[in-house]
């Protein structure tokens, strides 16, 4: 039986076991980062700064600096929506490719974010010499990586699982391949799609906000926005200023919600392949004034006539392209061919790491890079731990209480959403005035933000729990202990896994951010490889940098492979009754 | 040759049909196949599951290529969907994000007709299937009927020269296919469609009588052509008439034979190790015995009567009938179904006499069931992984049948406490050393 998962951290596991093909996307995208790191260490001489705007603390600037955060959310948001459309779609088309894209979306969703931002910072400002454009890109690009990986899984999901009736229906109607895409497939695809765009969107503004104020060696940048407002309140000791940037945010993440995604959510309702009625229809009063305008609707219509007759027009998709020549020859000249390809390609670039870090980097550099991972493990095991133990029982407790689910579930959602790094100094200011130990008391930081991630996984359990369990339960007197272990937790199981799956993710990302801290001149670390990557980048020493994001990767992909995806499998094994 | 060609709307020469199994080797699924659907008729396809007759339909639709074989629409040979026909599907493959005019309208994308042309079209279709009013309805808002009503004007919108209809009618409940029927036939009838033939996949053989003028027995395993039987009678047919009873008879006569003809020829092959089994629950079987047991049956009963009395339509009845002739409780003979001495003592004894006379019948008439026994028995622990009797069913068997035939031996053998099967780690049990 195969079993398939639509998660942030997942997409399809086709295969509970790690495969040949696990350990060769692993080599490659290791390899890519490893050299990118090395590369940008012989690139780093001849940047130049642009002139960058002076970032006001008054409170009065921060509209404007919101809303230049929320254009680079929503470019990446754009950025994102077209490499689904191209990586995906090959994927689901042609098994030789997907032997190929989609163990490596696997792993590529598995390198921290933040870790190899320095490199790309390096690299889209040498793109762009003197300007802003570069750093402007490289935050897009963190943002991006944060949210395309997922999406093109969601998509590619979609594509293989398109229902067989539908898709005879428009071969019988003789739809060409641009006329399926974007009248079968696309709108297939597109609850899937929003929300995981949703859940996307919730780690890009911890990304954006991390990624505007960055400084790799001696090169410093400072985009306008948010997040460099709170690098330069930090900088200066204004804890004031840190509450009036957590109030912008929060202002901007509301209004962000209710103008783009609940009006897209309750538009792409009715994508939902269910031929049901829902008992929940996901409303907007934002789409609702849209469709209730007259006068706008009078207007919009041209366009949206437009659109249609786009999707509509019989383009045919060149048939025999050159790419395709490639993906299609006859079966097995073709499978030698490509997998010889691929062999070759591998090891190429295995040949050419050895020869680019072998000089660079010792052993030992692995040995103490592997030995802070280890210490990072243990504390994102550890907060994952206490976060269960703290939020499943609230979250059943809140879930099986329809009233308060509905009221407690957006707060919950939008905690997720909230970037925790912007709480970071109040928390650092408080270690720094009680003097705490910041080995331990900076470890919660880790799982701030992704600890709501298993809260409101879990109240979405408990309120799908069906009620006739409850009450067969309840009338053979199950209580206590016995209840919690034989009826309600294999109940939220699935639930809790996938908003597990999450957190951890989101705690291995923020470690980065969260092991080490300044407030002004004084400097927190609590060690780990977070702290380790973070130390590296500050002093612009590459190779090591990819070596602490190589080996974060190898580590997130271990546990990923050896906990998350067989307790996943577990969990749909187990509580489905047919 | 000319005038033939003309007056066939499409033609199959030796069209067969074979898909891979798990191993490489072909699994023919039809054979040899000929057949010629005429101008003017509704050509009927009748089998059970499993006879291919929805290949056979996709196959006349372009959708699926046949191994080998010619497909001949209109004078051309077919190899992809072809314009001029139009498919109705037994799950109305609607899409669900567009709205009943929007549907119709898809229909007609390939045609690369204006907007305002092709709302024109649809609207008509909308008006002749009985849609009005509901254009702007989302697919999720109407009942099956209605659906499937929107099903058929996307069918014929695109004015088609051949209509394909697979199970249209076996989704919806009966009084809702009997109204979607009637309203077909009389829009057929008075020749307000621009369709020139129909061809139709049913199991349900009223339906067929009801509808064709011509109508194929598909045998199963792999599909053939096992007879041909006109339908003389003049439409609107009464489903009470004599002529009409007798033709419905006709068919189960020849299904039955078909059946235990199937059943017989199976037996021979290794020992009958792979013959395949309906999937057919113990407490189904018991309760039709029981049926068939008391008045008005008294052990014997026309399977006309009692699919209707039971409201069974083929696809249910004939497994039934299948696993009570292959565990010989019943005896299946030109139409009618016979209780066996063994299964009457069934049909009236308790539950602990039942589960004994139910395992020697299992061990004695049900090699597959002897064969796991055994093996289970010559085993040390008392275990054996599916896989292994899989495979050989495999070698047989297409895959859905070799999951119906293991799904069915277990289910038998747990009921009969022969021996069970832990779907966690995907071994059979001898039942008496299973942890309980």
């Amino acid at each position: 039986m195969e079993h398939y998962a639509e998660l942030l951290i997942g997409g399809p596991w086709y295969k509970r076991f790690p495969s040949w093909r696990d350990a060769a996307a692993t080599l490659l995208v290791l390899a890519i980062v490893i050299l990118l790191g090395s590369g940008a260490h012989q690139m780093v001489a001849p940047l130049v700064a642009a002139q960058q705007p002076e970032i006001s603390l008054s409170p009065s600037a921060l509209p404007v600096y919101a809303l230049r955060t929320t254009m680079r959310m929503l470019a990446a948001l754009v950025a994102s929506l077209i490499f689904t459309f191209i990586y995906a779609t090959p994927a689901a088309k042609s098994r030789r490719a997907e032997t190929v894209l989609i163990p490596l979306l696997d792993v590529l969703q598995s390198v921290p974010v933040l870790g190899y931002l320095s490199f790309t910072v390096v690299f889209f400002v040498s793109l762009f010499p003197g300007t802003s454009l570069g750093p402007e890109l490289a935050a897009i690009f963190a943002i991006f990586t944060a949210q395309a990986w997922n999406m093109a899984f969601s998509f590619y999901q979609s594509l293989i699982t398109v229902p067989a009736d539908l898709d005879e229906a428009s071969r019988g109607f003789r739809f060409t391949g641009w006329q399926r895409f974007w009248r079968l497939e696309v709108p297939f695809a597109m609850p899937g799609l929003v929300w995981n765009m949703m859940m996307s969107m919730s780690g890009g503004w911890f990304f954006v906000v991390a990624s505007e104020a960055i400084s790799v060696g001696k090169f410093q940048m400072a985009l306008p926005g948010i997040g460099s407002y709170v690098a330069l309140a930090i900088q200066q000791r204004e804890l004031a200023g840190v509450g009036w940037a957590i109030v912008a945010m929060s202002v901007t993440i509301l209004i962000y919600d209710q103008l783009l995604f609940r009006p897209l959510v309750a538009w792409a309702d009715k994508f939902r392949f269910e031929q049901t009625a829902a008992l929940v229809v996901p409303r907007s009063w934002v789409l609702d004034l849209f469709r209730g305008a007259r006068l706008l609707r009078l207007l919009g219509e041209p366009i949206g006539r437009a659109v249609q007759s786009g999707g509509r027009a019989r383009l045919a998709l060149p048939r025999k392209s050159r790419w395709r020549l490639v993906f299609e020859l006859p079966d097995r000249a073709g499978d030698v061919a490509w997998f010889g390809f691929l062999l070759a390609a591998l090891a190429y670039v295995g040949w050419k790491l050895v020869q680019y870090a072998a000089p660079q980097l010792s052993w030992g550099d692995v040995t103490i890079a592997v030995s802070n991972g280890m210490l990072t493990l243990a504390r994102v095991v550890i907060l994952i731990v206490l976060a269960t133990v703290i939020w499943v029982p609230i979250g059943v407790g809140v879930g099986l209480r329809p009233k308060l689910a509905e009221k407690v579930q957006p707060i919950a959602q939008f905690l997720a959403a909230f970037p925790a790094n912007l709480l970071f100094p109040v928390a650092v200011y408080l270690i720094v005035k009680f003097a705490l130990a910041p080995k331990i008391w900076l470890s919660p930081l880790m799982i701030l933000g992704a600890q709501w991630y298993i809260l409101f996984n879990v109240i979405a359990g408990a309120s799908a729990f069906p009620s006739d369990f409850r009450e067969a339960a309840a009338s053979f007197r199950i209580r206590g202990w016995r209840w919690w272990r034989q009826v309600m937790l294999p109940g939220i199981f699935p639930y809790y896994v996938t908003g597990a799956i999450t957190a951890s993710g989101g705690a291995w990302n923020a470690s980065i951010v969260s092991e080490a801290v300044s407030w002004g001149p004084t400097r927190l670390s609590g060690s780990g490889l977070g702290a380790y990557i973070a130390q590296m980048t500050e002093a612009g020493d590459y190779p090591r940098i990819a070596l602490g994001v190589a080996v974060m990767s190898v580590f997130v992909i271990t546990m990923n492979r050896l906990l998350w995806r067989p307790l996943y499998a577990f969990a749909q094994r187990r509580t489905r009754l047919d | 040759m000319i005038r033939q060609a003309t007056s066939c709307i499409i033609e199959m020469r030796k069209v067969c049909k074979a898909f891979a199994k798990p191993s490489g080797e072909p699994l023919p699924v039809l054979e040899d196949i000929d057949l010629s659907i005429r101008e003017g008729e509704i050509l009927g396809l009748l089998g059970r599951s499993g006879s291919g007759k929805s290949t056979l339909l996709r196959i006349a639709g372009g959708l699926i290529r046949p191994t080998s074989g010619d497909v001949v629409y209109r004078g051309e040979p077919l190899s992809e969907p072809a314009e001029g026909i139009g498919v109705v599907f037994q799950s109305f493959a609607l899409f669900p994000w567009l709205t009943v005019i929007e549907n119709v309208e898809a229909g007609l994308d390939a045609l690369g007709l204006g907007h305002d042309e092709a709302r024109r079209r649809a609207m008509s279709a909308i008006d002749l299937i009985g849609l009005d009013g509901f254009q702007s309805a989302y697919p999720r808002e109407l009942s099956g009927g209605m659906r499937q009503r929107v099903g058929f004007a996307r069918a014929i919108v695109i004015e088609p020269v051949l209509l394909l209809m697979d199970e249209p009618f076996s989704a919806l409940d009966v009084l809702t296919a009997e109204t979607l029927r009637t309203d077909f036939l009389d829009l057929w009838i008075e020749r307000q469609l621009p369709t020139k033939s129909v061809l139709l996949v049913t199991h349900n053989i009223e339906e067929a009588v009801m509808m064709c003028d011509r109508i194929l027995v598909l045998s199963s395993n792999p599909g053939r052509i096992a007879a041909e039987i006109a339908v003389p009678l003049a439409h609107p047919r009464n489903r009470l008439d004599t002529e009409f009873h007798g033709i419905v008879d006709e068919f189960y006569s020849i299904l039955t034979s078909r059946t235990t003809e199937s059943i017989g020829a199976q037996s021979r092959i290794h020992g009958g190790l792979v013959q395949p089994l309906p999937a057919v629950p113990t407490n189904r079987l018991a309760g039709f015995m029981e049926a068939l047991a008391s008045p008005p049956y008294q052990g014997r009963a026309e399977l006309a009567r009692i699919a209707g009395a039971l409201a069974l339509d083929i696809k249910d009845l004939f497994p039934i009938a299948e696993a009570l002739h292959i565990l010989e409780f019943a005896e299946l003979k030109e139409g009618a179904i016979k209780l066996t001495a063994a299964g009457r003592i069934f049909a009236q004894s308790g539950t602990e006499e039942r589960k004994r006379l139910f395992a020697e019948h299992l061990l004695r008439f049900v090699p597959l069931a002897a064969h796991i026994s055994r093996v289970l028995n010559e085993r040390e622990g008392h275990l054996a992984p599916r896989v292994r009797f899989e495979s050989e069913l495999e070698d047989h068997l297409n895959p859905s049948g070799t999951e119906q035939t293991l799904l069915a031996v277990i289910d038998w053998a747990r009921y009969a406490e022969l021996f069970t099967y832990d779907d966690e780690t995907r071994t059979f049990i001898t039942s008496n050393h299973s942890a309980s």
